[in-house]
């Protein structure tokens, strides 16, 4: 039985640590990113959780306590330092994006700089499930 | 409890700590569907503050009922406390963060104690 509930519990864990990977992948912006990532770190303390329950050991529950204390300063720190990015910067690029890049280089980059102080402020209103305005 | 006690009370022990851990894990993907799937920055939010810490102290407390150390469970009781705390502060900071930047729809937001963001 308990052997049962842990290979379980442990492939629930695995896919809502996979789903919150997909999220940090998919973005859209460095926020969520962090989100995802605060997700992360509390899943894999319960994947901890879940390896001290099978072996019935006490050493690793420490671990537990020092990843549960420092686990949110991540996502603390990107809130402090968040900025406004312009739209499709927190995406990741697929290569030939990147190759498309590197091909009209002629493009100076401090103009899309410049548009994130001065731009419209909805930059993310094209965002999925973003109300319409 | 003692460390070794085969019996009656063993066995209700891991039962009980069974359900809990199928049930902490079942929050815990929950709030990964959630991650994935809700559309707006507040939404995925409420599914990594909510679900996932209810999530994470149910398979914490199986973990105290299949240990039975009292020194274990007083520190899997300093990890629920860290979490319940920190995570309403992460969560109010990327809010706000979210809020200033732009990523929040002011409309979702009743009663808007911000103002205007800029």
């Amino acid at each position: 039985m308990i052997l049962a509930a842990v290979i379980a519990a442990a492939v629930l864990v695995a896919v809502a640590a996979l789903l919150a990977l997909v999220r940090v992948e998919r973005g859209p912006s460095m926020l969520d990113r962090a989100v995802a990532l605060d997700a992360l770190t509390i899943t894999l303390v319960g994947a901890i959780a879940i390896e001290a329950f099978w072996s019935r050991r006490t050493e690793t529950i420490p671990i537990l306590v020092a990843l549960s204390m420092v686990g949110f300063v991540g996502s603390v720190t990107m809130a402090r330092f968040a900025a406004k990015e312009p739209e499709g910067e927190g995406r990741v690029r697929s290569p030939e994006e990147v190759a498309a890049q590197a091909r009209d280089v002629d493009v100076p980059r401090g103009e899309r700089r410049g548009e994130q102080r001065g731009g419209p402020r909805d930059v993310d209103a094209e965002d999925e499930g973003g109300a319409a305005r | 409890m003692t460390q070794v006690e085969p019996g009656l009370w063993t066995t209700v022990a891991d039962s009980l700590a069974v359900v809990c851990l199928l049930a902490g894990a079942f929050l815990t993907l929950a709030a990964g569907v959630g991650l994935t799937r809700f559309p707006s920055l507040l939404a995925r939010m409420h599914t990594v503050t909510k679900p996932q810490v209810l999530g994470l102290v149910l398979m914490l407390t199986a973990l105290a009922l299949r240990v039975r150390s009292w020194s274990a469970v007083a520190m899997l009781v300093l990890v629920v406390a860290f979490q319940v705390i920190t995570s309403p502060v992460a969560a109010h900071m990327v809010g706000r963060a979210g809020f200033r930047t732009g990523k929040v729809d002011p409309e979702d937001l009743r009663p808007n104690e911000f103002g205007e963001p800029d």
